[in-house]
């Protein structure tokens, strides 16, 4: 039964992606060329449509990839719609799992010294990591590196538009601590596409 | 603290889901707002947490979050009510992207508004990061520790090859025992 299929491989991919939605990446690739449920070419569109949409990447491209495998054997809407369900939910049942372990485990050792430790560690390695996707975030937002390494010319480097913006926000987030994110979000995509960001 | 009742948990982490653009590290600015600063469901400091232990367990980090607050809130239901909500719009919106719009992605406004978003999003990790450092940073050790680890991410963008941050994340758990343990003995001595 293909559902079945689709839930133990997508729980797969949960269980072995450690480190958030772009490690699940090279597992989705492993379907593509084992089982063939979808073609490289579907993948990155996948990719481009998981990036441009809200919510977890992980968790859509499991979306998205589940409807196309039970889509493309039933050639019905209705099966992809359950196959795009059925892989959601085989994607975050291993995180769910494991966190209510944890959790359990955490109450037990919350004075255990090697706990403390590691959390210790932890959260400064968290901090950097936060900080590294930050960084990948303004390397393809606000800077041209392609249009930099032909031109030579250092006007070439930053994208303005986006800089500018950038900068604003961030001003208008010091001034008005009150507004709410989500504000800021929804600006932004209006003003990219009175602007024509892309 | 009242208890907080299922379907709000359930409409917070929908909320939440809706507007999380950029994965799980650019959702830490809304969790932080939503569920330290309107509701008091949660510290900073506890969030810190989460992000810590969601980055060496398996799955998706913004789920393993959810998770964890929903389940510190109304325990193992609470946990599901709020990973069904912070899934629902995505998962809704993907399926009918999937159904419908095959070609969303190549759309002229989407791009725009998208690299609207993304100026945005650069700006909102770097209030997280501004915000929760005091949390997480406490001390020389801890510092040394984040510039390590960042430098060691950023130098697989001049690398030919590149290795899993899980083992960034599990040194570093290791580098925090070492540490705690020769701050006690030394302070036994």
């Amino acid at each position: 039964m293909i559902f079945f299929r689709l839930f133990y491989e997508f729980f797969k991919v949960g269980l072995f992606s450690v480190g958030g939605g772009m490690a699940t990446i090279p597992f989705l690739q492993d379907i593509s060329e084992r089982l063939h449920w979808f073609s490289t070419s579907e993948l990155s569109d996948m990719i481009a449509v998981s990036e441009s949409t809200p919510g977890p990447i992980g968790v859509n491209m499991a979306t998205f990839a589940g409807y196309k495998t039970a889509f493309s054997i039933f050639h019905n809407q209705f099966a992809g719609v359950l196959g795009g369900i059925v892989a959601t939910l085989g994607l975050i049942a291993p995180a769910v799992i494991v966190i209510m372990l944890v959790l359990k485990a955490l109450k037990k050792f919350s004075d255990n010294k090697y706990v403390n430790g590691a959390m210790y560690g932890l959260r400064a390695v968290s901090m950097a990591l936060i900080s590294y996707a930050g960084l990948g975030v303004m390397k393809i937002t606000l800077l041209n590196l392609d249009a930099f390494s032909k031109s030579g010319n250092i006007a070439d480097l930053f994208v303005f538009k986006t800089l500018i913006l950038a900068v604003i926000i961030f001003v208008l987030q010091k001034i008005f601590k009150k507004i709410h994110p989500i504000v800021f979000i929804v600006a932004a995509a209006v003003v990219g596409i009175v602007f024509n960001f892309a | 603290m009242k208890k907080v009742s299922l379907i709000e948990l359930f409409l917070t982490f929908m909320k939440i889901g809706a507007f999380s653009f950029g994965g799980g590290y650019a959702m830490l600015p809304i969790l932080s707002k939503e569920l330290t600063e309107k509701k008091g469901w949660t510290s900073d400091r506890e969030l810190t947490d989460y992000y810590a232990i969601g980055q060496c367990t398996p799955g998706v980090i913004a789920v393993n979050v959810s998770t964890f607050v929903g389940n510190k809130l109304r325990g193992f239901l609470g946990g599901i009510v709020a990973t069904f909500g912070m899934i629902f719009i995505p998962t809704v919106l993907l399926l009918v992207i999937a159904i419908f719009l095959t070609k969303f992605a190549d759309n002229a406004y989407v791009k725009d508004a998208l690299a609207g978003i993304q100026a945005c999003v650069c700006v909102l990790i770097v209030n997280a990061v501004i915000k929760m450092w005091k949390n997480s940073v406490v001390d020389k050790s801890t510092f040394c520790l984040f510039l390590v680890s960042l430098l060691l991410c950023v130098s697989t963008w001049f690398l030919p090859f590149s290795f899993s941050p899980v083992i960034i994340v599990i040194a570093g758990a290791l580098a925090g025992i070492l540490i705690k343990k020769a701050k006690s003995g030394g302070k036994k001595k």
